[in-house]
């Protein structure tokens, strides 16, 4: 338990390197550690939002290209990120534009895949109604594919967001100093160091995942929650429900 | 940086121009591919005794989830809080507990492919129709019975699933099982992380062995469930 009070003791107070010279720790250089890797990660999933979003509502639309769409995730999942952003090292360099190119690919599958099943979840009397009605391919995309399949979009963006915060862990490794940095430089940083980087890493995931959760169910239309809520929750592989169905 | 980067040496630059621009040299590979072996199968350990350890947990959790249903609100979040946490944060937050080796990295791994499971088998059984039960137990069955001839069964394609996605994401967040000082094949990525053929080579194989991992699910998928072939085939 020890360990613990020492990391989180280090998270508030400086403390000379145990390399000697520098000062480390302390909320200052926590916050600036958490800050790079705060906006590595957005940046990251900005382009991987403004990349696979249209892409994925594109498909979804014309109701095709469904294997790439369904795929990407079973593919980007075989990748270890680790893999991935070794890869971009040895092949592509180091720095802050590498890194967060290999984020967005890492970042890329499963909001693809959610924004594809979610359009292609919606019911089709309403897209035929939203037709009939004199709506252009255009207007049916936006006024009423999008809207329905945002919860799954959201929670397509959530698995992305917290697996892209967690791989930020290893930026170090390509040159980038978040929060990995006394996970990976222990000389530097110390013991405690790590374990408390650690810690700030965890929070920070969960933080993630708590806010993107209670963005996704505000976007979610009133009319999902009241009825099917939980099916739409179920697909975007978050909660499951309680509610009885048949097999689709 | 510089002191990062001057990770193990694990190869002789001198002789080799291809070696010593950190080329991919193929004839490199076939001479230095028996030091990823041991890497390698460290690695199908870790992936294996974690899966097998998170299915049985969490398979129980869901079937007494099931029947128990305030359970799985409660299971739920537990899980999926073990989930949100990224598998490297855990290996440290681990340390100061269980020290460093193998049963730390199995302890999360086996904590991240816990709510996978758990609703993946939920869904499955959630998912069996109220007609082929109300029949079983028309049939005389009872309870148990019911749960091992008919909601288990019917509910292997939902629970395979579940494992094919748990399995690949183990493979994946075991190359960072190093850290917690288990091994595998993360082990060499990060040993010489700008040398191209050690980077292929090591991600390569960690590739690899998830699609194999997740191609032998599926094939006792349809060695168990037989059935699923005949309503493909009709």
């Amino acid at each position: 338990m020890n360990d613990f009070v020492d990391a989180i003791e280090f998270i508030f107070n400086e403390h000379e390197s145990p390399a000697g010279g520098a000062q480390v720790g302390g909320l200052s250089n926590m916050w600036e550690l958490t800050w790079e890797h705060l906006e590595l990660s957005l940046v990251a999933m900005l382009i991987a939002c403004a990349l696979s979003i249209p892409l994925g509502l594109w498909l979804g639309h014309i109701g095709k290209g469904g294997f790439l769409a369904i795929n990407a995730s079973n593919v980007g999942r075989a990748v270890p990120s680790l893999a991935l952003i070794a890869f971009f090292v040895a092949y592509i360099g180091v720095g802050f534009t590498n890194l967060a190119l290999a984020l967005v690919l890492l970042a890329i599958p499963p909001i693809l895949t959610n924004t594809y099943t979610g359009v292609r979840q919606v019911d089709r009397d309403a897209v035929d109604s939203a037709r009939g009605m004199g709506m252009t391919g255009a207007q049916i995309v936006r006024r009423v594919e999008l809207p329905l399949a945002l919860p799954l979009i959201f929670g397509g963006i959530r698995i992305s967001a917290v697996n892209v915060v967690a791989t930020a862990t290893i930026a170090p490794l390509a040159g980038v100093v978040t929060l990995g940095d006394p996970i990976i430089n222990v000389n530097t940083y110390g013991d405690e160091g790590r374990l408390a980087a650690a810690i700030v890493v965890a929070l920070l995931a969960v933080a993630t995942e708590v806010v993107l959760g209670a963005v996704q169910r505000a976007v979610t239309p009133r009319g999902l929650k009241l009825e099917g809520g939980g099916r739409w929750r179920r697909l975007a592989f978050a909660l499951p429900n309680n509610r009885r169905e048949a097999p689709t | 940086m510089s002191a990062l980067l001057a990770q193990v040496e694990i190869r002789d630059r001198s002789e080799d121009t291809c070696v010593s621009d950190n080329g991919f040299c193929p004839e490199w590979i076939a001479d230095n591919f028996d030091r990823y072996v041991d890497p390698f199968f460290q690695h199908v350990l870790l992936t294996v005794v974690a899966v097998a350890i998170g299915f049985a947990i969490a398979s129980t959790l869901a079937v007494v989830a099931y029947r128990r249903r305030w359970l799985i609100n409660p299971v739920t979040q537990v899980t999926g809080a073990l989930y949100t946490i990224p598998s490297i944060a855990a290996f440290f937050l681990l340390l100061p507990i269980t020290g460093r080796g193998f049963v730390t990295a199995i302890v999360a791994l086996v904590s991240y492919v816990l709510l996978i499971i758990f609703r993946n088998v939920l869904t499955g059984l959630d998912n069996v129709p109220e007609e082929t039960k109300d029949a079983g137990r028309g049939m005389g069955l009872t309870d148990r019975q019911l749960l091992w001839r008919v909601e288990l069964p019917l509910a292997l394609p939902e629970v395979m699933a579940g494992l094919r996605i748990a399995v690949t994401t183990t493979v994946g967040l075991a190359t960072l099982a190093f850290f917690a000082g288990a091994g595998g094949l993360g082990e060499r990525i990060f040993e010489d992380i700008v040398f191209k053929s050690n980077v292929v080579v090591a991600g390569g194989l960690a590739v690899v062995l998830a699609a194999v991992l997740d191609a032998a699910i599926l094939l006792v998928q349809r060695a168990i469930t037989p059935w699923t072939r005949a309503v493909a085939a009709r």
